[in-house]
C-alpha cells in the first residue's frame, strides 16, 4: 500500500496569509465608516479607484513576472496597501494621482522587490510620499470635516472634481477645501500665535482637530480589535503612540504655548491609523520583540521632530519609511536571548 | 507539596485537538508474533549493532544477536526463537525510505526463551557498574522516540550531580497514548524502575511529568507511589500544551532550571528519563529480560479498531496494523510517531523499532495536504509560540538564502523541530524542513571541511615530506662528495708523495747498506 508523503508537522493551523490580511481590513471598516462620515463621498471614491488600480497592477506585473496571478491577489495584500493608501489621500485628489501613487506602491515599492514579504518599504507610505513630493498642492487639499463645513460635496459633485481635476462651477477651491488641523497648528504657531489663542478658533475641538479627532478613536478600536484578535502585537502601536506623548509631552511641559498639548499629536494627522495600521506592516518592520520597541519608539522620536520642526505638518510616511531602512539592522541587534542561553551576553 | 509548588511554564508552544480518547478505549493488547521479524542494526542514536549470529543460525527467545558496537550503541535481542534467514539490507523506517542492514528472523512458533541472567532484586546494594551494564545488555534506548543508549545517559559519571530525576510522560504529541496506557496498566513498574533509575544516578527526588488530559495515568501512579511508600518521587501535572514533553521544555516546566543551549540536563543537575525507558529498566534489572517488545499506539481514522499494542520489536507495520483491525478506507498517511514530529512512510512494509511509538493512519482530514506555500511575510507567529525562544522567520530566511553561517548566528541548532512554527504559519512554510535542510547542508559542509582539511594535512605533510627527503638526499650527496672529496684529495697528493718519500727511502736504505764504494781500490 502506497502513502501520501510529507514533512512534519503534519498538522496545520487555521491561519493563513489571506485571513490575516480580512482580519486587517474588517479592523479598518470602523475608522473607514468615521471618515466617510466627516469626509464625505470622495473618499468612497478614493477608496475605489485604488483597489481597482491595485488589483490590476498587482495582476498585470505578476503576468509579466510569471507568477501566479491568482492565488497571488486572493491574499488581499494589495487591497490592504491600496486601502491605506486611499484613507492617507486628500478626498478629493484628481484621479490620476491617485491612480499613479497606487501604482508605484504597487508596481515599484512592492511587487518589483518580489512581490508580498520581499518589500522593504511601507508600500502604502511610499506610494503616498512619491505623492505628497510631487503633488504638494493637491496632496494637502483637504475638506474641512463634515461638522465644520455643514455640508459636504454631493456625489456628483465629488465624481466632478475628481475626475475633472476642477472645481464645480461658480466655487473656487479655496472655499471647498481646509486645511488639516496640523497644517493649521503648523501655520498659524509659524505666525507666532499662542496656543492659547489657536485654540478658540472653531477648528478645534477636546484634544484635536473638530471631526479629526474622532476618526482616530474609530482606528484606535480597529487597531485593538487587531491586538485582540492577535493579528498585531502591541509592541508597536504602543511604543510609537508612547514616545510621541512623550516627547510631545516634555516639550508641552517646557513651553505650553508653543506647543500643543501632546493628545493633540495623537488624535491628529496619521499618528493613530499610522500606529496601529501602518507601522506595524510585518514585512517592513521590525521582528523581534524588543526590536519592535525600539522602531515604534523611533517612529514616534521622528513624527513630533518632522511635524514640529520638519517642512511637512504630518510626518508618519516620512517617519515610518526612515524606520523601515532602519529595521534589519535593529533586528541584527535586538535579538532576544534564546532558551538556555545564559543571561550575560557570552552568545 | 504539590500545591506548594511553583508553576514554571516555558515559552510558546501550541494548543492542539489531543486526539487521545480514541486509542486509549480497551487495554493494551498483546499481538501476536509474526512469521518474520526484521531487526534493523541501527535503531538507536549512535554506531550501528555488529550480528552475533550468522545466516542459518538458531536463535531462542532473549539471545543476543547483535552487540553493541561502541559506546554509543545499543545491543539487539531475538525478540522471538527461531531461525535467522538473512542478514542484509531491508526497508526501515527511515524519510529517506532508503534501506538499511537488519537481521531477519523467521519465528519457529515456539516462542522459546533463552536462559536469562539473574534478576538483580537486590540492586540497592550492587555497584551502580554492575547496574549500568545491566541496562547496556539489555539494548535499552530513550523509548520517547529520540533512542538515545539509556546506559550512556545514566552515567553521570564525571558530570555535575544529579540531583532531581525528571520522567517524562507528559506524551504531548497528539493521537500517541502508549505512555498514558502504560502508566495506567504497569504503574507499579514504572515506579520500581524510577527506584532503579534513582539508586543509579543518586537522585534526591523524582519528578514525574505528565500533562492534565491524562488525569487516569497521574491516578494510577500516585496510588502506586502510595503503596511503595516510595519518598521523593512526586507527580507533577502540568497543563495540556504541545511540545510540554520536550526534554528542556519539561525540566524547566517541574524545575524551573533551564538546561544551557547545546547542554545536557546533568548540566543543571537533572536526568531525564521517558516512562516507558524506566519500565523497560526494571524489566531488565529486576526480570532480567531484554528488550525485546514495546507497546505502541495504532490510531487514526485511517484504521478500523484504533487502540495500544504489545507488539514484538521487528514486527511489520502491515502486520500491526492488520492484526490491529485493517486499515479503513478513509486512510491517506501513515505516520510513524505523531503528526507533529513523526515521519510519513510511502508504505507500511517496515517494522516496528524501539523507537516507534505511535503508527498513525491519518485520513484526509486528519493531515490535511499542506496548502502551497507562499512567502513569509514576517507576521512573527512563530516567535511567539517556538519554546526555544529562537526567531524561526529569521533562520527560514537565511536558511532559504543558503547563508548558513547566519542561520547558525539565530542558533539554527537549537531548534528543536517541533513543527510549532510551521503549525501556526500563516504562509503555510514547512519551516522545520527549512531547517532540516540548512543542518544536514551544514553537516555535509562540517565533513566536507574536515575532509578537505584532512587532505589538506596530508598534501602539506607530503610535501614536507618530500622536501625533507629531497634535503636529506641532497644532504647524503653533499657528505658523500665530500668525503669523496677528502679521499680523493687525499689519494691525489698521496700516491705522488709516498712513491717519492718511497722512493728517497728506498734510496736512503740502499745507500746505508751499500759499502762504501772501492774507488781506488788498493789505494789505502
Amino acid at each position: 500500500m502506497q502513502f501520501a508523503t510529507g514533512s512534519s508537522p503534519h498538522l496545520a493551523g487555521p491561519q493563513s496569509v489571506t485571513r490575516v490580511m480580512a482580519l486587517v481590513l474588517l479592523a479598518l471598516v470602523p475608522g473607514t465608516l468615521a471618515m466617510l462620515w466627516y469626509f464625505g463621498w470622495g473618499l468612497l471614491i478614493n477608496l475605489a479607484i485604488a483597489v481597482i488600480t491595485a488589483v490590476v497592477a498587482e495582476a498585470a506585473i505578476l503576468l509579466l513576472r510569471g507568477r501566479p496571478v491568482a492565488a497571488t491577489l486572493i491574499d488581499l495584500s494589495a487591497v490592504v496597501t491600496a486601502w491605506l493608501l486611499a484613507l492617507a489621500l486628500p478626498p478629493l485628489l484628481p484621479w490620476w494621482q491617485t491612480v499613479l501613487g497606487t501604482t508605484f506602491a504597487i508596481v515599484i515599492a512592492k511587487q518589483l522587490f518580489g512581490g508580498i514579504g520581499f518589500n522593504p518599504f511601507n508600500p502604502a507610505m511610499a506610494g503616498y510620499v512619491l505623492l505628497l513630493v510631487s503633488f504638494p498642492v493637491t496632496m494637502t487639499r483637504w475638506l474641512p470635516p463634515e461638522v465644520l463645513s455643514g455640508n459636504l460635496p454631493s456625489l456628483a459633485d465629488s465624481l466632478h472634481m475628481i475626475f475633472s481635476g476642477t472645481p464645480p462651477a461658480g466655487q473656487t477651491w479655496d472655499v471647498i477645501s481646509g486645511a488639516t488641523p496640523l497644517d493649521q497648528m503648523r501655520t498659524e504657531l509659524s505666525q507666532n500665535r499662542m496656543i492659547s489663542e489657536i485654540h478658540k478658533s472653531p477648528l478645534w475641538g477636546d484634544f484635536g482637530g473638530r471631526g479629526w479627532e474622532w476618526v482616530g478613536n474609530w482606528f484606535l478600536l480597529g487597531g485593538l480589535f487587531m491586538i485582540w484578535r492577535r493579528v498585531i502585537s502591541w509592541r508597536i502601536p504602543a511604543s510609537m503612540l508612547g514616545a510621541l506623548l512623550l516627547v510631545a509631552g516634555l516639550f508641552w511641559a517646557i513651553d505650553p504655548e508653543t506647543h500643543p498639548f501632546p493628545a493633540f499629536h495623537l488624535f491628529s494627522g496619521g499618528a493613530i491609523l499610522g500606529a496601529f495600521f501602518i507601522a506595524t506592516d510585518p514585512v517592513s518592520a521590525s521582528t523581534t520583540p524588543r526590536g519592535q520597541l525600539i522602531y515604534g519608539a523611533l517612529i514616534g522620536v521622528l513624527v513630533f521632530i518632522i511635524r514640529t520642526w520638519g517642512g511637512y505638518p504630518d510626518a508618519v510616511a516620512f517617519s515610518v519609511l526612515l524606520l523601515n531602512m532602519a529595521a534589519p539592522t535593529i533586528d541584527y541587534y535586538t535579538q532576544p536571548r534564546i532558551f538556555g542561553q545564559r543571561k550575560s551576553n557570552d552568545a | 507539596m504539590a500545591d506548594a509548588r511553583k508553576d514554571w511554564s516555558f515559552h510558546g508552544g501550541v494548543h492542539l485537538d489531543d486526539h487521545k480518547a480514541e486509542s486509549t478505549g480497551q487495554p493494551v493488547r498483546r499481538l501476536p508474533i509474526p512469521d518474520r521479524l526484521t531487526l534493523p542494526l541501527h535503531q538507536h542514536i549512535g554506531l550501528s549493532a555488529e550480528p552475533v549470529v550468522r545466516v542459518g543460525d538458531l536463535v531462542k527467545k532473549g539471545q543476543l544477536v547483535a552487540q553493541a558496537s561502541d559506546y554509543v550503541s545499543a545491543s539487539i535481542h531475538a525478540p522471538t526463537s527461531g531461525r535467522v534467514v538473512g542478514i542484509g539490507p531491508q526497508a526501515v523506517p527511515h524519510p529517506s525510505g532508503l534501506y538499511d542492514a537488519c537481521i531477519v528472523i523467521e519465528s519457529d512458533g515456539k516462542d522459546a526463551w533463552t536462559d536469562l541472567p539473574e534478576p538483580m532484586t537486590d540492586y540497592a546494594t550492587l555497584p551502580t557498574a554492575d547496574l549500568r551494564e545491566r541496562i547496556r545488555w539489555a539494548g535499552i534506548v530513550g523509548l520517547g522516540g529520540a533512542a538515545f543508549p539509556t546506559a550512556v545517559k545514566v552515567n553521570t559519571s564525571g558530570q555535575r550531580p544529579i540531583d532531581t530525576l525528571v520522567i517524562n510522560a507528559a506524551e504531548c504529541e497528539p493521537y500517541i497514548t502508549c505512555d498514558d496506557m502504560l502508566m495506567r496498566e504497569q504503574a507499579a513498574d514504572v515506579v520500581e524502575g524510577i527506584g532503579i533509575l534513582r539508586h543509579l544516578v543518586g537522585a534526591r527526588q523524582c519528578l514525574i511529568g505528565i500533562e492534565d488530559n491524562k488525569p487516569e495515568a497521574a491516578e494510577a501512579l500516585r496510588q502506586a507511589l502510595s503503596t511503595k511508600a516510595d519518598t521523593g518521587t512526586e507527580v507533577v501535572v502540568i497543563p495540556t500544551l504541545y511540545p510540554s514533553g520536550g526534554e528542556k521544555q519539561l525540566i524547566r516546566l517541574l524545575t524551573g532550571r533551564e538546561v544551557p543551549s547545546h547542554g545536557l540536563p546533568a548540566a543543571v543537575g537533572v536526568l531525564c528519563q521517558n516512562v516507558a525507558t524506566a519500565v523497560a529498566v526494571a524489566d531488565a534489572v529486576l526480570r532480567g529480560r531484554p528488550l525485546i517488545e514495546r507497546v505502541i499506539t495504532v490510531t487514526g481514522r485511517g484504521v478500523r479498531q484504533p487502540g495500544n499494542f504489545r507488539v514484538a520489536i521487528g514486527s511489520a507495520a502491515d502486520f500491526v496494523i492488520a492484526q490491529s483491525g485493517g486499515y479503513s478506507d478513509a486512510v491517506r498517511q501513515l505516520i510513524l510517531g505523531g503528526p507533529m514530529m513523526g515521519f510519513a512512510m510511502q508504505h507500511d512494509q517496515v517494522p516496528v523499532t524501539k523507537a516507534t511509538n505511535c503508527l498513525l493512519a491519518a485520513a484526509q482530514d486528519e493531515v490535511p495536504a499542506h496548502p502551497a506555500e507562499r512567502p513569509c511575510i514576517r507576521c512573527g507567529e512563530c516567535v511567539k509560540v517556538c519554546p526555544a525562544q529562537l526567531l524561526p522567520q529569521q533562520i527560514f530566511w537565511h536558511a532559504r538564502a543558503h547563508d548558513f553561517d547566519k542561520a547558525q548566528d539565530y542558533h539554527l541548532f537549537d531548534c528543536i523541530e517541533c513543527g510549532c512554527c510551521a503549525y501556526v504559519c500563516p504562509a503555510h512554510i514547512p519551516l522545520v524542513h527549512y531547517y532540516r535542510f540548512a543542518k544536514t547542508e551544514i553537516w555535509a559542509q562540517e565533513r566536507e571541511r574536515e575532509k578537505s582539511d584532512l587532505a589538506r594535512r596530508r598534501h602539506e605533510a607530503r610535501v614536507a615530506r618530500i622536501e625533507r627527503l629531497e634535503q636529506e638526499r641532497k644532504a647524503r650527496l653533499r657528505q658523500k662528495k665530500e668525503a669523496l672529496e677528502q679521499k680523493s684529495g687525499e689519494s691525489a697528493a698521496d700516491p705522488k708523495k709516498a712513491a717519492i718519500e718511497a722512493a728517497m727511502r728506498r734510496v736512503a736504505a740502499k745507500k746505508a747498506a751499500q759499502p762504501p764504494e772501492p774507488e781506488t781500490p788498493g789505494g789505502e
